[in-house]
């Protein structure tokens, strides 16, 4: 009984027994009373079915009293940033979960500038979190911090269209990308598979950094490998995502309706969404921790940086602009004592024109 | 277009009295006949049809085209790899083929248009194809105003667009207002909802309305056109088109068992997709609608009203001249 698991609290008589193997205990009781913070981002076109997808994922309606603009008002538009936040409560443990959507992104004609506010927008939440971190009190720094970013490919096109590829180059370094192939119900099974492989060989041509699993540690148990490897061979995940109970089978499902037949949205066979869904809530801790040591390291070292070399740059502007400002006190002087020489010529100069034509020689 | 017209008579073989449509003829002339000629001719001359499809890449233009006209006719089964690049410009591909039915021969030609709508920047992306199609009515103008004309002038002019949506559910995208409105006054435009396998029946109708209210609020006409209706009974049998319109299709070349019968389909694990359904989508209704009830009055109306519109802007812009060809030489050879 004594050498039995390390983890038995209840037994301090043990020898040898010093008891921190309560720790992780009291981690877990802490954090759940403080709650966990989420941030997820979803970009894409619109009327790939995010918002849908978005309440399926969490069985909630972020977006009550919504108004889809027609194509003409579109035409005005720009990107907006909008973030909902919901408290989402489970068996204890709450969660605080902000969704950014980007309503507009790729409705443009020219869609060169559609990325910038995006980007924009994940640089002010991290130069939010370093200016609150590098203050005086920080006791609550809010993480607003983006560490998820799902970016939803279309299954009309034949892969990645160029502004997919633009977009991801250009956020890699700052989020977690997880690419997800929306309203896969369009697809056959054939060809879901071939647009997968697709996708990721034009990720890896193009040198895209997205999200990796981490692989399981060697001592989990058998299931949990087999479910990160089957995690792992199903990136990018293909999702349908429905709101809406359909009478299939004798029980309710949530799923979509078609003349043809009912798709499910958590039936494995149908669609990769029950994947999707297990993969953000075990790796939720995990997702903000490569935000945390990755992404959000390498801003500041960015930043750091950059503020470091601007103080080096004044310095030598500084050396710059007193050797001017000699060199032009001197051309001053100069002048001054030429228009001395003038006027004194010019009092003598009573006598002949010669010593004016002279006054000019210095 | 190009039939020759009977020499009219020195004198007239029966008094022309104005006589009403039921008046009673004293005995059978054979004065209907004529139709069955006519039948005849158009069977040995045949007679050619240029579809343009426009729309991004993915949608399923190729697929549709192949399967509207049950042969292969696309750009994807002439050798194009489908592991091709998207192309940085628009590029117009057409692509001709001779197709046969029931005796009667139709040179299909498909125009293309990969590039369309996929780049980041697709600012007047509809520029290519705008210039191909005057370029098609320039060159049917000048063959026309020849002084040794050809007997029959081969016709490129596009007769029929298909505009692929991209079915959202939500609304048409910028690019597709801007497109639709540019070129609805040069060519028949007819939108078509791709992929419709993706919406279910209320989705479906819900979008299709928006698609066609925007549609109207923006003043695109597509055809057809409510201005060109002749009569009553076009107009009716148009309203009623035009009501169903755009419609939603799923296009398939793979064949597959149902019920006993062999049919095109599309398989998914939930279920097998007739592309001829009726209930399933909307294919049937276009395939009736393009080829079997107004293939010709689309090459008409291109004939007699966007051609005739573009030849009075070039006469005008000419002073109402035509445009005189320099290498006369060249064209009297390749006449004779």
């Amino acid at each position: 009984m004594s050498k039995q698991q390390p983890a038995q609290f209840t037994n301090p008589e043990t020898p040898g027994y010093v008891g921190f193997a309560n720790l992780p205990n009291q981690v877990h009781r802490k954090s759940v009373k403080k709650g966990f913070e989420f941030t997820l981002m979803v970009v894409g076109e619109s009327g790939l079915g995010k918002s849908t997808l978005i309440n399926s994922l969490f069985l909630t309606d972020l977006y009550p009293e919504r108004i889809i603009p027609g194509a003409a008002e579109k035409i005005e538009r720009t990107v907006q940033i909008e973030a909902s936040t919901v408290e989402i409560e489970e068996r204890g443990v709450k969660l605080r979960l902000t969704v950014v959507d980007t309503p507009g992104y790729s409705d443009a004609i020219n869609c060169r500038d559609c990325f910038k506010t995006i980007i924009s927008y994940i640089d002010e939440q991290f130069e939010r979190y370093l200016h609150d971190e590098s203050g005086l009190n920080r006791r609550h720094i809010i993480d607003n911090r983006v560490h998820c970013c799902f970016y939803f490919i279309s299954p009309f096109g034949h892969g990645l269209k160029p502004l997919d590829v633009e977009f991801m180059k250009a956020i890699h370094n700052k989020v977690n990308i997880v690419p997800v192939i929306a309203k896969a119900d369009t697809l056959s099974l054939k060809e879901r598979e071939r647009l997968k492989k697709r996708i990721l060989d034009e990720i890896e041509e193009h040198g895209i950094k997205i999200y990796h699993l981490p692989d399981a540690e060697s001592d989990e148990d058998e299931d949990f490998k087999e479910q990160t490897r089957l995690l792992k061979t199903s990136i990018p995940f293909c999702v349908v995502g429905s709101n809406q109970l359909i009478e299939a089978k004798g029980k309710k499902v949530r799923g979509r309706l078609y003349p043809w037949g009912v798709v499910e949205v958590e039936n494995p066979e149908h669609n990769d969404f029950l994947k999707l869904r297990t993969m953000l809530i075990t790796h939720m801790q995990d997702l903000q921790e490569v935000t945390q040591d990755l992404h959000y390291e390498n801003f500041r070292s960015e930043r750091l940086k950059r503020g470091g070399r601007k103080i080096e740059d004044e310095e030598a502007n500084k050396d710059q602009i007193l050797l001017e400002k000699e060199a032009e006190l001197r051309r001053m002087q100069e002048m001054i004592a030429r228009m001395q020489a003038q006027m004194q010529m010019q009092m003598h100069s009573g006598e002949g024109d010669s010593s004016a034509v002279q006054g000019h020689h210095v | 277009m190009s039939e020759l017209v009977p020499e009219p008579r020195q004198k007239p073989a029966v008094p022309m009295k104005p006589m009403g449509i039921n008046a009673n003829l004293l005995g059978y002339i054979g004065i209907d006949t004529i139709i069955e000629q006519m039948r005849k001719k158009t069977m040995k001359t045949g007679f050619d049809f240029n579809i343009m499809v426009v729309g991004q890449s993915g949608l399923g233009k190729s697929t549709l085209v192949n399967t509207l006209f049950k042969s292969q006719v696309s750009r994807k089964s002439s050798g194009w790899n489908r592991e091709e690049k998207i192309p940085k410009t628009v590029e117009i591909k057409a692509i001709g083929h001779v197709i046969e039915e029931g005796g009667v021969k139709m040179k299909l030609t498909v125009i293309d248009t990969p590039g369309f709508g996929d780049q980041i920047n697709n600012e007047n992306c509809w520029e290519p194809i705008e210039k191909y199609i005057n370029e098609q009515y320039e060159k049917f103008l000048k063959e026309e105003v020849n002084i040794a004309r050809k007997k029959r002038i081969p016709d490129t002019r596009v007769h029929c667009c298909l505009y692929f949506i991209s079915p959202t559910g939500h609304s048409l995208r910028p690019l597709d207002l801007e497109f639709m409105k540019h070129l609805s006054k040069v060519v028949n435009i007819i939108p078509v909802i791709a992929k419709a396998d993706t919406m279910t029946l209320e989705e479906k109708t819900e979008f299709k309305q928006r698609v066609r209210k925007e549609l109207e609020v923006n003043g695109i006409e597509f055809y057809p056109q409510k201005e060109f209706d002749e009569d009553l009974e076009d107009k009716t049998e148009n309203d009623k088109i035009r009501e169903s319109m755009p419609f939603a299709v799923v296009g398939s070349d793979k064949e597959y068992q149902v019920n006993g019968k062999r049919v095109l389909g599309r398989k998914t694990p939930w279920g097998i997709i007739e592309v001829e359904n009726l209930t399933h989508c909307e294919f049937a209704l276009l395939r009736d609608f393009v080829i079997r009830t107004h293939l010709q009055d689309l090459k008409e109306v291109t004939h007699n009203i966007h051609y005739e519109t573009y030849r009075a802007k070039r006469l005008n812009d000419n002073g109402g001249l035509p445009p005189m060809t320099v290498e006369t030489e060249e064209n009297h050879e390749s006449n004779l």
